[in-house]
């Protein structure tokens, strides 16, 4: 829905100028404007360029460096692998939960929908404290794990269930709208037609959902690289072996090593703005065909 | 292939969508499911595409029980009002699906559906449009689309939900006559839903009228329009002028007025409620002020345009226990209206030349 709406609010902005019951004076118009491009400079625009401009500081030399620190390269490949577990399950997770929500009734699915906000809603180090009181040593099944002799806690997996945790709603978010809208005729006819579950699924359902899933998967993307506060909890941060790029970045500023710091942090920046850039292409990609949605 | 339909019964919660419904399709027939919205007819559809499961019943395909045949295998082509195009598939693709995803097996070569596609596409006159995308084309021509994908797994059956609900009137009138020369080609026993009475009396061989979960008449065209069995077919197909009143002998009261009717004396009970019904064309207007048969009227509106004139009115007697007016429509020759000189407000009288009685279902 977040895709398929911004082509109508650029139609409306449009309409309501040329409009005279809903222009705006000139003075009013630029007292606005005014107002958010001085709030977009100041919140938005200054912190991304004070962390590039803290992170060459001291030069090139000493960026490399600090990116090349072998605990630096070890915060990104756990980064890299923590994504690359996160991401795909939550892809996998939030199909089943936008199909199961859009297309079927059943019992509780007002409560599913409500769950699977939960973790937008909660604070991350709730959702990290979470992991710790189920599989920490105290926890619940911190006993059971000990004799087996599985790490979950500040260990990787407690990373990537954190992670998982935290990064769930994006892709069920994104796609129950979209879904909903798009109705069961489609699919309806497919089955008519002679087109089992896998067919349907491949040849119809997904190439309908294709753009709404790659722009739910790359929030979910940046979100996984990007979390701090789920992850520090059950990281325990052991240098090399739990610390992510965000507590990497943390850990450094607090040795007062700055230009580290900013230079693992442009890492997290070039991210985001790499995500952002992904994010305008799909959203312009499925604009272009967003007639085909909507006309149908 | 026949269809039949055997004590079909579906709810949906504590409404009752389908009741007991029994119906026979006849091979190579093409039928029209009519009537308003909610009777039912579109469940009835789904319920022999296998869309949807009925709670008891059975559907009888060919003869064989096919209640428990997954939609996938009953083999029947189905469109939708919508048309449910796949709208990332170009015309072609759309056409070519149906067979595309057949088993192995049984899936033709690539050639084959090459040329079976275009082959159908000649057919709903769509050939030259085949890399298109669903979106760039119109109303009626996506219905098409819809039809020779229905028709590309050379189904059984072909059953339409209201195929052209949602085309404007010009482009609806234009399909319904192409839809008619297809099927005398194909052949195939189709179904179609519809709410349109001048839809289905003008399609189809055979109309199953509808109402509320209940079938209230089946019959070809002329038969439900001229004789209709029950007084909601009176008043669904078509104008109708209404008559409350009650029987003496062989004459109907309405009011002050009575009215000569031509029922079985043992068919309708003397002093029993009734309702009468007579079509527009079947009322004559009487100017003679000195008349006395018949019901007073005042004449409201003379609608004259095309062959024939429509005239609205009044009754002057309102009925005793509302005081609205009743009104009434006459539909006239262009010549007999001139010949009888009617202006706005006159008085004048209504006498039918033929009327139809129902006893009232409760006095």
């Amino acid at each position: 829905m977040a895709v398929a709406g911004v082509l109508h609010a650029r139609v409306d902005a449009r309409r309501y100028q040329t409009n005279a019951a809903t222009r705006e004076s000139p003075w009013v118009k630029r007292l606005i404007l005014g107002l958010a491009l001085a709030f977009f400079a100041l919140f938005l625009l200054m912190p991304l360029i004070a962390v590039f401009a803290e992170a060459f500081r001291k030069g090139w030399f000493t960026y490399v460096t600090a990116l090349s620190d072998p605990d630096a390269l070890a915060a990104v490949r756990l980064t890299l692998l923590i994504a690359a577990i996160a991401v795909p399950l939550n892809l996998v997770f939030g199909v089943a939960a936008a199909w199961a929500i859009a297309k079927f009734e059943f019992r509780g699915k007002r409560f599913l929908t409500t769950l699977i906000d939960l973790p937008f809603s909660v604070s991350p180090v709730i959702a990290g404290l979470i992991f710790v009181l189920l599989f920490g040593a105290q926890g619940w099944f911190g006993e059971w794990l000990f004799e087996h002799d599985v790490k979950i806690v500040f260990a990787v997996p407690g990373l990537v269930l954190a992670t998982i945790f935290v990064t769930f709603p994006f892709v069920a978010r994104e796609l129950i709208p979209l879904m909903e809208a798009q109705g069961r005729e489609e699919e309806e006819a497919a089955v008519v037609l002679g087109a089992n579950g896998f067919q349907l699924f491949w040849r119809v359902t997904l190439p309908n959902i294709k753009w709404g899933l790659l722009y739910g998967v790359i929030l979910c993307n940046a979100r996984a690289m990007g979390e701090f506060g789920a992850v520090s909890v059950v990281s325990g941060h052991i240098r090399g072996q739990t610390n992510t790029l965000p507590l990497h970045v943390e850990i450094l500023y607090n040795e007062y090593n700055f230009s580290a710091a900013f230079a693992v942090a442009s890492l997290l920046a070039l991210l985001a703005m790499v995500t952002l850039g992904l994010k305008s292409f799909i959203e312009w990609k499925a604009n272009r065909n967003a007639p085909t949605v909507g006309a149908i | 292939m026949s269809i039949q339909v055997a004590n079909i019964h579906k709810t949906f919660g504590s409404f009752v969508a389908l009741d007991q419904v029994s119906l026979d399709f006849p091979t190579g027939a093409l039928t029209a499911l009519l009537g308003p919205s909610g009777c039912g007819k579109t469940t009835l559809l789904r319920i022999i595409a296998g869309l949807e499961t009925a709670d008891s019943g059975q559907v009888i395909l060919a003869g064989e029980d096919a209640s428990d045949t997954h939609v996938r295998q009953r083999r029947v082509g189905f469109v939708f009002q919508h048309y449910a195009l796949f709208r990332h598939m170009t015309v072609f693709e759309n056409v070519a699906f149906g067979l595309r995803v057949k088993p192995r097996r049984e899936r033709p070569k690539e050639a084959e559906i090459r040329q079976r596609v275009h082959r159908l596409l000649d057919l709903v006159q769509l050939d030259p449009l085949a890399n298109r995308f669903p979106s760039q084309l119109s109303g009626g021509q996506r219905q098409r689309v819809a039809l020779a994908r229905a028709l590309a797994v050379e189904p059984k059956v072909l059953l339409l939900d209201e195929p052209f609900g949602a085309l404007d009137a010009q482009v609806r009138k234009e399909l319904r006559r192409w839809l008619r020369r297809l099927h005398d080609e194909l052949h195939i026993t189709s179904l179609f839903v519809t709410h349109d009475q001048e839809e289905a009396l003008e399609v189809a061989d055979q109309v199953v009228l509808m109402n509320r979960g209940r079938v209230e008449q089946v019959g070809t065209p002329n038969a439900v329009y001229e004789q209709p069995a029950t007084p909601f077919v009176y008043g669904f197909l078509g104008a109708v002028n209404t008559f409350h009143g009650r029987i003496e002998g062989a004459h109907l009261r309405v009011g002050e007025a009575t009215l000569a009717h031509s029922e079985d004396q043992g068919e309708v009970a003397s002093g029993a409620q009734a309702v009468a019904f007579a079509r527009p064309h079947e009322l004559t207007i009487i100017t003679d002020p000195g008349h006395d048969a018949g019901i007073a009227a005042s004449v409201v509106r003379i609608l004259s345009f095309g062959a024939s004139t429509r005239v609205e009115l009044d009754s002057l007697t309102p009925a005793s226990d509302s005081e609205l007016p009743i009104h009434y429509e006459v539909m006239l020759p262009r010549d007999q209206i001139q010949a009888l000189k009617l202006v706005e407000g006159q008085r004048v009288r209504l006498v039918p030349s033929r009327i139809r009685i129902f006893q009232s279902q409760a006095a």
